[in-house]
């Protein structure tokens, strides 16, 4: 029992890093939270559900069609919101303000076109099959989630450390004047992680649709909460952090809703993001903050 | 007056004060001067309460003021002012000072709430007290402001007003001259005389030693978090240390 | 025309109401924004403060304005507990700590028995009269006048500028940032009393993230320079929607699309020295055309 409880918080914590690993590398690079990530995060989920329903594609397609429509999202987001207040000096919580504004305008358009209503997945889209490992029951479905999230999340940290692009990406992080100094082109690279950054949150939306088996408008927001506790607690604008945060939530989620209560699962990330806060706020991993006189 | 007893700092391993004891003389200009990154700002700030020492004590007449919140500090009587200028820029001259005197004003919140007598009096008087203060650095003019309109050597000298205005036996200056011509550095250090004239003790942060040399009475040398030197311009001018550390870098670089 | 204006007060009264209660807690957020600390937590003050006095006047026969006073006193209770030790994390780690809270707070209302879960409370008594919320927001506004020009509103704004060299020049910044948190956490909590009493109805979910986020919209649309700003901001918040109805669903769209052009247009809010001078700038363009 406990141990078919872990697959199953492996399969939720999974899509959790792969989530909170675009928003934290948008903190990370560009030092602003994006609270239009859920929002980008529900696009994914349903651009994925059109193109399995309307035009009957299977999984990977749907996967590259989603990430493709939320990185789309991502760049206008860049552009509308984010750019034009990186060009002059602003209040630093401005960008996140614009990007509530954004989440606002996407989800009540979608809540226009779809309404409030549950949508499911086609029936056979992952078939229902069973595999046993040492007495632990895993499905095809949570085997998809947990192999697609891994390998996704296995090319960033491979893009980030190996391409040329990917230690742009890293040096821009480290100090974006520094970064421009050796001849980066620091707003392709701002632009280049709100897209990859945001198709990665839609890749989690259709990851998530699946296994809870259905999507809908306001999907948004819970996963917005669990990514903004994960990546406090894997420390802001920290790849491996976010990963750990993610699995980290995912087991203590599905263990109190096993053991505790099932009331409690929303307050379990909020619970675990307070306390770290209070203890350690940079971070489980995180370096400590030291205050600069 | 005051006197630093063996204060060191640890930033994660790695010293950046060691073992650094001095004492100021009441009425006194204190030069502390150093190389970049030899700690001097590091000092200030463990001064000032901003930071924590890892060891020693900091004794400020006869009082153990080692650790205490930036605030008490303030009360016990040492002011500062910081080498990256931070005076409220939204605000204008005159309420910069004002803020400065946030600890004379005694009203009370429900003075504040109903306008009594003593909270419009108080006003009143230090209101005029400010101005008086604004007048020593000659600034009196332009008190209704703000102060990001001011020019850099301006603020610089609204920064000494502020920190006049706490009431100080002790002003911790950090590197008044960074970021200014010779002519404003120049007429700055006047202001810091004046200021001293006043029976104010100064203590003042410097890597340029040219500024320090013409007006500090006694003069000690960081280098590396450790005072190397300590004594009159003229010694430290000839002490063999002094130049190998310090001048003779500083010529190189020049 | 008399007729006109009781049709006119019968459809609309409930939009003065919660204009009313929607500026308090505008207030409620920015005496925190005055003292440069973001707090998402406005919101489950206000429910704490909503279903602290329902339950005092349905439960316990409290008059309307002790449970209301109580329902004050609850949430800001409740800010100095945890204020004392969230308050020294800053910037966007305080904004996250709030929103955490807040959404403890949510879950805690929903599972406990005497809240009624997710079913809420229903039927409160309407006690809330128009005048209750006029002196109770000239109460909030005096305060706030007599604030601006004394020591305390100097030293807010001090901190808010730049917390370092305000302690360096004595004040006990701390202090005043539990200070406000606490002050503000009570005016969110009568605002959530005030409308618990008006709308007879209250659940966990109108506390949550989303009211959480509108709270800071109607600050930061109104602007935080002077206090005027988040009681305008709540004001075109709460009748926009209103008059946007036709537009169904897509309503919401244009609170985002005003709150995305203000943050980008006017970055110090409508209530601020921009709008002055883009209004000259646009009305000496039309004369120029003229």
């Amino acid at each position: 029992m406990f141990y078919q409880q872990l697959a199953n918080a492996l399969a939720l914590g999974a899509v959790y890093s792969l989530f909170a690993i675009g928003f934290t590398l948008i903190f990370g690079v560009m030092e602003i939270i994006t609270l239009a990530h859920g929002a980008v995060f529900m696009v994914g989920a349903f651009a994925g559900y059109t193109a399995a329903t309307k035009f009957g594609l299977g999984i990977i397609p749907c996967l590259i069609i989603s990430m493709a429509a939320s990185g789309f999202i991502g760049f206008v987001l860049d552009l509308v919101a984010i750019r034009p207040l990186r060009k002059k000096k602003f209040h630093h919580l401005a960008p996140m303000i614009a990007t509530i504004g954004c989440a606002t305008i996407i989800t009540s358009i979608y809540q226009g076109i779809f309404g409030a209503e549950a949508y499911r997945f086609p029936f056979d889209f992952v078939p229902n099959e069973n595999y046993e490992f040492r007495g632990i029951q895993l499905t095809q479905l949570q085997l998809t989630i947990i192999f697609t999230s891994f390998i996704l999340m296995i090319m960033m940290i491979f893009f980030l450390n190996k391409t040329k692009w990917g230690k742009a990406v890293r040096a821009v992080a480290e100090n974006s004047r520094t970064g421009a100094l050796l001849g980066i082109p620091v707003e392709r690279v701002y632009q280049f992680t709100m897209i990859i950054s945001s198709s990665f949150g839609g890749a989690a939306g259709v990851l998530t649709g699946l296994n809870f088996n259905t999507i809908h408008t306001f999907m948004g927001g819970p996963i917005l909460h669990r990514g903004i506790a994960v990546i406090i607690l894997g420390g802001m604008g920290d790849i491996r952090g976010a990963m750990a945060g993610g699995l980290i939530l995912g087991f203590a989620e599905v263990l109190s809703v096993a053991y505790i209560s099932s009331d409690f699962r929303d307050a379990v990330s909020f619970g675990l993001l307070f306390l770290i806060l209070l203890i350690r706020p940079s971070g489980i991993f995180g370096k400590k903050i030291e205050r600069k006189g | 007056m005051l006197r630093v007893e063996n204060i060191t700092r640890d930033f994660g391993g790695l010293r950046v004060l060691d073992d650094v004891i001095f004492e100021i003389e009441e009425g006194t200009i204190y030069g502390i001067i150093g190389p970049n990154g030899a700690g001097k700002t590091t000092l200030f700030n463990i001064i000032s309460g901003l930071l924590k020492p890892t060891g020693g004590r900091i004794i400020f007449n006869t009082i153990d003021i080692t650790g205490l919140k930036p605030h008490a500090i303030t009360a016990a009587g040492i002011s500062r002012t910081f080498q990256n200028i931070r005076i409220f820029k939204e605000m204008t001259l005159l309420e910069n000072v004002l803020v400065g005197m946030h600890r004379l004003f005694s009203y009370s919140a429900v003075s504040m709430l109903f306008e009594l007598k003593k909270k419009r009096r108080e006003e009143k008087e230090l209101r005029e007290k400010a101005y008086d203060i604004l007048s020593i650095v000659r600034l009196s003019e332009k008190a209704g402001l703000k102060a990001e309109s001011l020019s850099y050597g301006e603020q610089r000298k609204l920064e000494l007003a502020r920190a006049l205005a706490t009431e100080p036996k002790l002003i911790l200056v950090d590197e008044p001259a960074a970021g200014m011509n010779p002519a404003e550095t120049e007429e700055l250090m006047g202001e810091i005389v004046r200021i001293n004239s006043r029976k104010y003790t100064i203590c003042l942060i410097e890597h340029d030693m040219k500024v320090v040399m013409g007006i500090c009475r006694r003069i000690g040398v960081l280098n590396f978090g450790k005072f190397i030197a300590q004594g009159s311009p003229d010694e430290i001018k000839n002490n063999p240390l002094v130049i190998e550390a310090y001048l003779g870098r500083d010529e190189t670089g020049a | 025309m008399s007729d006109f204006l009781i049709s006119f007060w019968q459809t609309y009264n409930t939009l003065f109401y919660t204009i009313f209660i929607h500026g308090m807690l505008g207030l409620s957020i920015y005496l925190t924004l005055a003292c440069g600390l973001l707090s998402l937590g406005n919101a489950a003050f206000m429910g704490i403060g909503a279903y602290t006095s329902a339950l005092l006047t349905m439960k316990a026969g409290f008059p309307f304005g002790i449970s209301l006073i109580a329902g004050g006193i609850l949430p800001s209770m409740v800010a100095l507990a945890i204020g004392i030790p969230t308050l020294r994390l800053s910037g966007v780690y305080l904004a996250m700590a709030t929103l955490g809270f807040g959404e403890v707070v949510r879950v805690v209302l929903l599972n406990m028995e005497i809240t009624g879960g997710s079913m809420g409370i229903n039927g409160i008594p309407q006690k809330t009269e128009l005048w209750h919320l006029v002196l109770i927001m000239g109460i909030i506004i005096f305060f706030f006048i007599r604030l601006r020009d004394s020591k305390y509103g100097r030293a807010m704004e001090a901190i808010n500028e730049d917390e370092v060299a305000s302690s360096v020049m004595g004040i006990r910044t701390t202090y005043f940032k539990v200070w406000t948190f606490t002050a503000g956490a009570f005016i969110a909590g009568v605002a959530g009393g005030l409308n618990a009493h008006f709308t007879y109805f209250i659940s966990p979910r109108e506390y949550g993230f989303e009211p959480a986020v509108d709270i800071l919209t109607f600050a930061i649309l109104g602007g935080t320079k002077t206090f005027w700003g988040p009681i305008a901001g709540s004001a075109i918040l709460t009748v926009l929607p209103e008059m946007m109805r036709f537009m169904g669903p897509y309503r919401l769209a244009v609170n985002g699309i005003i709150l995305l052009l203000v943050v980008l247009y006017l970055p110090n809010g409508i209530v601020s020295r921009g709008t002055f001078i883009s209004l000259k700038k646009l009305f000496s363009e039309r004369k120029s055309n003229a």
